[in-house]
C-alpha cells in the first residue's frame, strides 16, 4: 500500500458522513387499549422479538428486603394460572420461545423471540406470567437457592467484589450502596406475598415501556399489546429512590485479596443523560477511556506501559446518581503505577481537552459505529425501548448524528473540565498490591 | 501493489451447494469461491441494515504452536495491530475507529479469526486494511515486549483470578495426553515470559498466507461486488507454502483420572466428568450430529434430563447440562457437569452416575429426540437473527476444513438423527473407565465472606 492510502481513506470518509446513519423505520403503534410499542416491521425472517421494560428496579426493594427484583425475575417463567412450574417450562419449549427476565436497580426486563407461527400461545404465556404468577414453594425455594449460590459466586470474583464496594462506599446507605442480590438473610425475609406484592405495585401499563421488531405487522401488534396486558393494573407505585451524588474519596481504599493481579474500580460523579452537555461528555469520555485503541487510557496504561488487559472509564447515567465509572487490573507489583497513569490522563484531559483531531475522530466513531450494533432483532428491541425510555424521541434517529456533530471544541475543553477532576477520582483496590502509598482500608460488609 | 498483479489474479469460482439467491426464506443464503492464490471466500448477504462484518481466519491455533512456545499463535493476534510497512503501531486500529467501524480479533486452538464490522459502502477500507496485514506485519521489540506483559495481564485476569479457569485448565491438561489442546490457549506463564520478537514473526510468516485463510463478508453486499474486492485487494497476495496441521493422536486412554481442587474463592462447588469425543474432523465423525442431539437431550434446557433430574426431582444441584463442540480440528471433549449443592458432591456423583447408566442401558427416548431436534432447528433459526452468528458459524466451517454445504446441511443432517444413532453414540463415548473427572471446592476462610453483588449495568444509548 501506498501513501496514497490516507487520502483515499479520508476521500471515503467524507461520502460516508453525508449516507443515511440508518435504514430502520420506527412505528409508534398504539392499541385500542392505549398501550403504545415503538414497532421496526421486518419481514426477512420468521421472528417476532419483544422487550417490555417497566421502570423502577431493584432500588426499589424494600429496606430487609433486598433481592425482591431479582427473584422476581428469576420467578416469572416458573408456573402462572393452571400451569406449574414444569408445565410452564414445557409450553415454553414447545414454543421454542425464549424467554429473559432481568431486573437491575433502575428496572425490570422482559424480553422474548419467537417464531411467528409460535407468537400467539407465546404472548399467552407472557400475559399469565405477568397477571397470575404461582410463586409455588418448590420454585420459590429454588430460585431463592440459585441467589444464594449466585451470592457465594461473586464473593470470589474480584471483578465483582470491587465494583460492589466501590458503590457501597460511594452510596452508603441509598439504596444505589446496597446489594440488589441482597443477603441470605434478606433472602430469607422474602415471602410470596412479597412476591405477589412485587408484581402488581411494579408492573403496570403506565410505567411498561415496549419495544417489537420482526415478522409482524401494526394491526396485529395492536390486538397482541391489548391481549398482552389485559388486567395489567393501570398505575404502579411511584418511583421512591431519592436523587444521590456519589461520595468520593481522595484515598485509594484497598481491600486485601491474595490473588496475582489486582482490580481497580475508579469513578466520580458524572452527568445525566438529560444533561445538555451529554454528547459533548460522551466524546470526551470517549477519547479518554473509551476502551478502544483510539483512547488514551488504553494507550498509555496498555499500549505504551503494558500494565493491563483492558482499561475503561466510561459515563454510566443511573437515574439517580450518574457516574464516571471505569475499571483496570494490574499485577500486584504495579497497581500503584496504573493508579498514576490514570490520573495523570484524567488531569490532562480535565487542563487540556481532547484535539480538535481526537475530537473529529470521536465524532466520526461515535455517529459511524451506531448502526453497527442494530443487526439483531433483540438488539434493537433494545434500541427502541432505551429511546422511550430516555425520552429521546422517535426523531432521535434522525437528530443523533447532528447532536454529535455540532459539539465544539470549546464545548468538549469545559465539559472535560466539569466532569474530571483527578483528585476526586475515587480508586477502590481488590488485591494483593506490593506498594500501594496513602490507602485505608475499604469499608467492613454487612 | 501494481495494477497488473489484479489483472492477473484468476479467479475460480467453485460453486459450493445452494447460492445465496436460491436459499429458501429461511435457510442461510451464503455463496462461496477461491481466489486463484487459494483464499477461500464466503459471502452471506443480509440486507437488513446497510453495515457489513468481514472477517479472516487463518487455519492455525494454538494446537499449532511448536513446543516450549505456548500462546504465540494468541500473541501475534495481538500483534497483528502493531503495524506494517505503510501503517504505524496502532494505525489499524485507529483507522477503523475513525471510519466509524469496530474491529477486534480471537484465537483458539484451531484458528484464529480477525473482524472489522462498519458501513457497507466502507467494505473497500476494511478489505484494504486486513490484505495488508495478512502479507506486510513489521514487528519490533519497542512494541512486542510491552504487548507481551499486556497478554500475561489477560492471562491473570482470564485463569489466574479464576479457581474454575485454573481449574478447566488442569483438567483439559489431563485429558489431552498428546494432542495439543492439553495446552491453554493463551499460553502457560513460564513460557509465555520468554516468547520473543523473533517467535513471533517466524509464527506470522509460517502461518499467514493467501492459501491458509479464509475470508468471510456478511451483511449489505452483494456476492459479485465482494468476488471484485477481493480479488483487488487479497488477489495479489502471493501463495506461499505453510506446514501441515498435524493433530496428534490420543494414545488409547486406560485410565480414569480424578482432580480436584479447593479454593477460598470457589463460591460453589462445581463437579464435571470428561470424555474425549469425536469431531466432525476426528475420530467417529458419524458420532458427531448424534451427540449433539445427545447434549441437547441431555442439557440444553429446563426441561432436559440431567436438569429435571438433579435439580428438580433430586434436588441434589442447582445446576447441571452437558456440553460438547463438534467443530474441532482434532478430538472434541463431551463433558456432564453439575453445581452440587452445599455438601452434595458425592449424591451428585453417584446420581450422575446413575443417571450415566440408565442412558447406557436404556437409551433416549422418541419423544426426547424430537424435542431436542425442534430446540436445535429453533436455536439455529435465531443464530441468523444477527450479523456476526453467521459469519462465524461459516468462519469457523471452513477453517477446520469443512465447507459451506456442511453449514447449509446441518439442519437437515439433525433432522436425520436416529434414536438408535444416539444411543450407540452415548455407548461409545460415555465410558467411565477413561473419563476425566473433577471436583473444585469451596474453602471457606475468605476474610471478606458476606454477600457481595453488583449491579447489572444501565446500557445508555449515546
Amino acid at each position: 500500500m501506498s501513501r496514497g492510502f490516507r487520502v483515499a481513506a479520508g476521500f471515503a470518509l467524507a461520502l460516508f458522513l453525508s449516507a443515511p446513519a440508518h435504514a430502520l423505520t420506527v412505528e409508534p403503534v398504539t392499541s385500542p387499549g392505549g398501550v403504545t410499542a415503538w414497532l421496526v416491521e421486518d419481514h426477512s425472517l420468521k421472528i417476532v422479538s419483544l422487550r417490555l421494560t417497566f421502570r423502577g428496579g431493584s432500588a426499589l426493594d424494600p429496606g430487609g428486603k433486598e433481592s425482591l427484583a431479582n427473584l422476581g425475575s428469576g420467578l416469572l417463567d416458573e408456573g402462572a394460572g393452571d400451569l406449574d412450574s414444569a408445565t410452564f417450562h414445557a409450553r415454553l419449549e414447545a414454543l421454542t420461545a425464549s424467554f429473559d427476565a432481568e431486573a437491575n436497580p433502575d428496572m425490570f426486563t422482559l424480553s422474548s423471540r419467537v417464531q411467528t407461527e409460535d407468537l400467539d400461545g407465546t404472548v399467552d404465556l407472557l400475559h399469565l406470567a405477568l397477571t397470575a404468577p404461582r410463586f409455588d414453594a418448590e420454585p420459590v425455594t429454588r430460585v431463592k437457592n440459585d441467589a444464594l449460590a449466585e451470592i457465594a459466586e461473586v464473593d470470589g470474583n474480584p471483578d465483582e467484589i470491587a465494583d460492589v464496594l466501590w458503590r457501597k462506599s460511594a452510596f452508603g446507605d441509598h439504596p444505589y450502596g446496597r446489594s440488589w442480590l441482597g443477603s441470605p438473610d434478606s433472602i430469607g425475609r422474602i415471602e410470596p406475598r412479597d412476591l405477589r406484592d412485587f408484581m402488581q405495585q411494579r408492573m403496570a401499563r403506565d410505567n411498561v415501556i415496549v419495544g417489537v421488531v420482526g415478522d409482524i405487522a401494526p394491526a396485529a401488534l395492536k390486538t397482541l399489546l391489548d391481549k398482552l396486558f389485559a388486567g395489567l393494573p393501570a398505575h404502579a407505585a411511584p418511583d421512591t429512590v431519592p436523587n444521590v451524588v456519589a461520595a468520593t474519596s481522595t484515598e485509594v481504599m484497598l481491600s486485601r485479596l491474595p490473588i496475582p493481579q489486582s482490580v481497580a474500580v475508579f469513578g466520580a460523579p458524572g452527568i445525566a443523560r438529560k444533561d445538555p452537555d451529554w454528547y459533548a461528555a460522551v466524546l470526551v469520555m470517549h477519547i479518554l477511556g473509551g476502551g478502544g485503541f483510539d483512547a488514551r487510557l488504553t494507550e498509555e496504561v496498555r499500549v505504551k506501559r503494558g500494565l493491563a488487559y483492558s482499561v475503561d472509564l466510561d459515563l454510566d447515567p443511573m437515574d439517580h446518581a450518574p457516574l464516571i465509572l471505569g475499571d483496570v487490573a494490574t499485577r500486584n507489583a504495579k497497581v500503584a503505577e496504573s493508579i498514576e497513569v490514570i490520573r495523570d490522563q484524567v488531569r490532562r484531559m480535565r487542563d487540556d481537552g481532547p484535539t480538535d483531531a481526537e475530537l473529529q475522530a470521536a465524532k466520526t466513531y461515535v455517529t459511524g459505529s451506531f448502526p453497527l450494533d442494530l443487526t439483531s432483532s433483540l438488539r434493537i428491541c433494545w434500541l427502541l425501548v432505551t429511546i422511550q425510555r430516555d425520552q429521546l424521541g422517535i426523531d432521535y434517529f434522525d437528530r443523533r448524528n447532528a447532536l454529535f456533530e455540532q459539539v465544539t471544541l470549546d464545548q468538549a475543553k469545559r465539559v472535560a473540565k466539569r466532569i474530571l477532576d483527578p483528585d476526586k477520582l475515587f480508586f477502590l483496590v481488590v488485591g494483593d498490591p506490593e506498594t500501594l502509598p496513602g490507602v485505608k482500608p475499604a469499608p467492613k460488609l454487612e | 501493489m501494481p495494477k497488473s498483479a489484479i489483472m492477473l489474479a484468476a479467479l475460480i469460482v467453485a460453486a459450493l451447494g445452494v447460492g445465496a439467491s436460491e436459499a429458501g426464506a429461511q435457510g442461510l443464503a451464503a455463496d462461496g469461491f477461491t481466489l486463484a492464490n487459494g483464499l477461500e471466500v464466503a459471502v452471506l448477504p443480509d440486507h437488513r441494515a446497510p453495515i457489513v462484518v468481514q472477517m479472516v481466519w487463518y487455519k492455525v491455533g494454538a494446537a499449532d504452536e511448536t513446543p516450549g512456545k505456548s500462546g504465540i499463535a494468541h500473541f501475534v493476534e495481538h500483534l497483528m495491530f502493531k503495524g506494517t510497512k505503510d501503517m504505524a503501531p496502532g494505525e489499524f486500529a485507529k483507522t477503523v475507529a475513525a471510519n466509524g467501524g469496530e474491529e477486534n480479533a480471537f484465537t483458539s486452538h484451531d484458528y484464529t479469526a480477525y473482524y472489522i464490522t462498519l458501513a457497507a459502502d466502507r467494505l473497500p477500507l476494511a478489505m484494504r486494511l486486513e490484505a495488508d496485514r495478512m502479507a506486510n506485519l513489521v514487528l519490533s521489540d519497542a512494541v512486542v515486549l510491552p504487548e507481551r506483559e499486556v497478554i500475561i495481564e489477560e492471562r491473570r485476569s482470564r485463569i489466574d483470578n479464576s479457581p474454575q479457569a485454573l481449574f478447566d485448565e488442569q483438567i483439559d491438561a489431563a485429558l489431552y495426553m498428546n494432542e495439543h489442546y492439553h495446552i491453554p490457549t493463551i499460553g502457560w506463564e513460564g513460557e509465555m515470559h520468554g516468547l520473543t520478537t523473533a517467535d513471533a514473526t517466524a509464527f506470522y510468516r509460517a502461518w499467514y498466507a493467501p492459501n491458509n485463510a479464509v475470508l468471510v463478508v456478511a451483511g449489505d453486499v452483494k456476492t459479485d461486488q465482494v468476488k471484485a474486492l477481493a480479488e483487488k485487494y487479497f488477489g495479489p497476495l502471493p501463495q506461499r507454502p505453510v506446514p501441515d496441521r498435524v493433530r496428534f493422536a490420543e494414545p488409547p486412554k486406560v485410565a480414569s483420572t480424578r482432580l480436584a481442587m479447593t479454593s477460598p474463592l470457589a463460591g460453589t462447588a462445581s463437579w464435571s466428568r470428561s470424555y474425549l469425543a469425536p469431531s466432525y474432523r476426528l475420530g467417529k465423525t458419524e458420532e458427531a450430529y448424534p451427540l449433539e442431539v445427545l447434549t441437547e437431550i441431555l442439557g440444553g434446557s429446563a426441561t432436559s434430563r440431567l436438569y429435571r433430574d438433579m435439580v428438580l426431582d433430586k434436588q441434589l444441584a442447582l445446576g447441571a447440562g452437558a456440553d460438547y463442540d463438534a467443530q474441532m480440528l482434532g478430538l472434541s471433549t463431551f463433558t456432564l457437569f453439575a453445581t452440587p449443592k452445599k455438601d452434595k458432591a458425592a449424591e451428585v456423583e453417584a446420581e450422575m452416575d446413575r443417571q450415566i447408566d440408565a442412558l447406557i442401558k436404556d437409551g433416549v427416548t422418541q419423544i426426547e429426540l424430537d424435542s431436542a431436534k425442534k430446540r436445535l432447528a429453533a436455536r439455529r433459526l435465531y443464530a441468523q437473527d444477527s450479523l456476526q452468528g453467521p459469519a462465524r458459524m461459516v468462519g469457523e466451517t471452513l477453517a477446520i476444513g469443512r465447507t459451506l454445504d456442511d453449514v447449509k446441511a446441518w439442519p437437515e443432517r439433525i433432522a436425520a438423527v436416529t434414536v438408535d444413532q444416539v444411543n450407540d453414540a452415548a455407548r461409545s463415548v460415555l465410558d467411565n473407565r477413561v473419563a476425566v473427572t473433577g471436583l473444585l471446592l469451596p474453602e471457606p476462610n475468605l476474610e471478606a465472606s458476606s454477600p457481595l453483588t453488583r449491579p447489572r449495568a444501565t446500557e445508555s444509548v449515546q
